[in-house]
């Protein structure tokens, strides 16, 4: 019998995804927008405005890549509904749209010919209406296998490879078989171990589609690196800390897949999961709120995070759960550690009883528990840009 | 009893110290964490928090195994108990 609960209390939505928040989101087409975003999100208490830095003269791939994420970040189910609001009507409505196909409650507003005072009134009437609607709904029971799940691990020490990353792969071996869906990204810390994890593709295109994408990252860094990478990778702190080679770090960074879970398909960033249940890899930075920003417009909600020397970053939307099995980072950080694994280290705990004390913070949170970075305000929101604007 | 250092999987030639540090000519208990098996070895060398001991005699040239994979190759002689760093593992891959 599983040392974990079966079931969470989430927000079933529309569409019949599960969020374990509720927010309502005053969401920014463009970098001019923000101040008009904030002041709706100022006026209508439990709203959530998610400024940002891009937005305007974006093209090609890079454009799609960006409103991927904006629309993305607005269809995740810990969102119950959306206020857009950009300085033209045309994009505008393209998020709107894109938003609306999830069936939640959505409205967009545009600044030019309103100004911002004017284009506050209305969507800030907009904006109560959605919150005293959402402060109604109520969670009801859900199956584990209506989560879904990101990972990603910063500022990594030899304790990442030993305790807190194998914490997350025994979770990921346990719910993967439940039907949960999962997620790792990181394409720049597999290399070394990128031959090895090929090997975990369910099926030979999912091989195929992570060789090719593992291949255009490293052609891209051969192209542009100044100088041997072995300077830089591992780094000098990781090398103080006792990781020798960058091999000896991907496998560590690779431990959070677990021992028998293997990836169905390969995600672009930002890429909902078109496969069902099972673990994605997607194509992501190693910076971490860029990483998670991108899991969390891809529809992941719940965010698992192992970390060394202690990384503090959360997300606006996506709850961000801190594990370390450094007990320095433990006893020095606390406030950012939802949990503590450097019992392993001290042999007091096995990765078995680890894995089922994640599985169970993991469903506190869901339940609404706040993580340590959503009590401490931390709401990194970072998009990946991928060249210049026009 | 203490564990001065983890091994991942019984077929790795480092296991990784996680007390402050080993000290030189000391029998140091190892954990094997995929099969819950306890090993000694004396240590040759001191090896601070988490850097690596080796398990066995490794011969220059031969491969690392650590996480049951290979994470590089020595390139000098270490003896069973000898501390394993940069000095004398490099990178396959440039």
């Amino acid at each position: 019998m599983a040392n974990f609960p079966q079931s969470f209390w989430g927000y079933r939505r529309e569409n019949g995804r599960v969020g374990v928040r509720n927010h309502v989101v005053i969401l920014p087409v463009d970098d001019i927008s923000n101040a008009c975003a904030e002041m709706v999100g100022h006026n209508i208490k439990g709203t959530l405005a998610i400024p940002h830095s891009y937005g305007r003269l974006q093209f090609g791939a890079d454009l799609e890549l960006f409103f991927r994420t904006i629309i993305g970040t607005g269809r995740n189910p810990n969102v119950a509904a959306v206020v857009v609001i950009g300085i033209e009507p045309g994009w505008t409505k393209r998020v709107v749209d894109g938003i609306a196909e999830t069936g939640k409650p959505v409205s967009g507003f545009s600044i030019e010919g309103n100004g911002d005072l004017m284009t506050t009134a209305k969507a800030a009437r907009k904006a109560q209406e959605y919150v005293q609607w959402a402060t109604e709904l109520q969670r009801e029971e859900c199956p584990l296998s209506d989560l879904w799940i990101s990972v990603k691990c910063g500022e990594s020490d030899t304790t990442s490879g030993l305790g807190s990353n194998p914490a997350v792969g025994n979770l990921m071996d346990k719910l993967d078989p439940l039907g949960v869906h999962l997620c790792f990204g990181e394409t720049s810390e597999l290399t070394g171990a990128e031959q090895v994890c090929a090997t975990r593709a369910a099926h030979p295109e999912a091989r195929e589609k992570f060789l090719q994408t593992w291949n255009a990252y490293n052609d891209f860094i051969l192209e542009n690196k100044t100088n041997d990478l072995s300077e830089s990778q591992p780094t000098k702190g990781n090398i103080a800390g006792g990781l020798t080679t960058i091999e000896e770090k991907a496998f560590g960074n690779f431990q959070k897949i677990g021992k028998q879970t293997n990836f169905i398909d390969v995600l672009e960033p930002a890429e909902e999961p078109q496969r069902g249940p099972g673990l994605y890899f997607m194509d992501t930075s190693s910076a971490a709120a860029e990483c998670v920003t991108l899991q969390a417009a891809a529809g992941f909600t719940v965010h698992l995070f192992p970390t060394g020397q202690g990384n503090v970053i959360g997300n606006p939307i996506e709850p961000v759960i801190k594990l370390t099995a450094n007990p320095k980072t433990a006893a020095t950080m606390s406030e950012h550690i939802d949990l503590d694994v450097s019992g392993i280290l001290k042999r007091e705990m096995n990765l078995d009883a680890a894995g089922d004390a994640l599985i169970n913070c993991t469903v506190r949170t869901a339940n609404g528990r706040y993580t340590c970075a959503e009590a401490l305000g931390h709401r990194e929101f970072v998009m990946t840009k991928l060249y210049r604007s026009a | 009893m203490t564990t001065h250092f983890i091994v991942h999987e019984p077929k790795d030639t480092v296991g990784v110290v996680v007390v402050d540090q080993v000290q030189a000519g000391e029998e140091a208990t190892g954990w094997i964490m995929e099969t819950d098996e306890t090993i000694t070895i004396q240590a040759l060398e001191a090896v601070p928090l988490g850097h690596k001991l080796a398990l066995t005699d490794i011969a220059s040239g031969e491969t690392i195994f650590k996480y049951g994979n290979d994470i590089g190759r020595s390139i000098a002689d270490i003896p069973k108990g000898g501390y394993v760093h940069v000095h004398n593992v490099k990178t396959k891959r440039w």
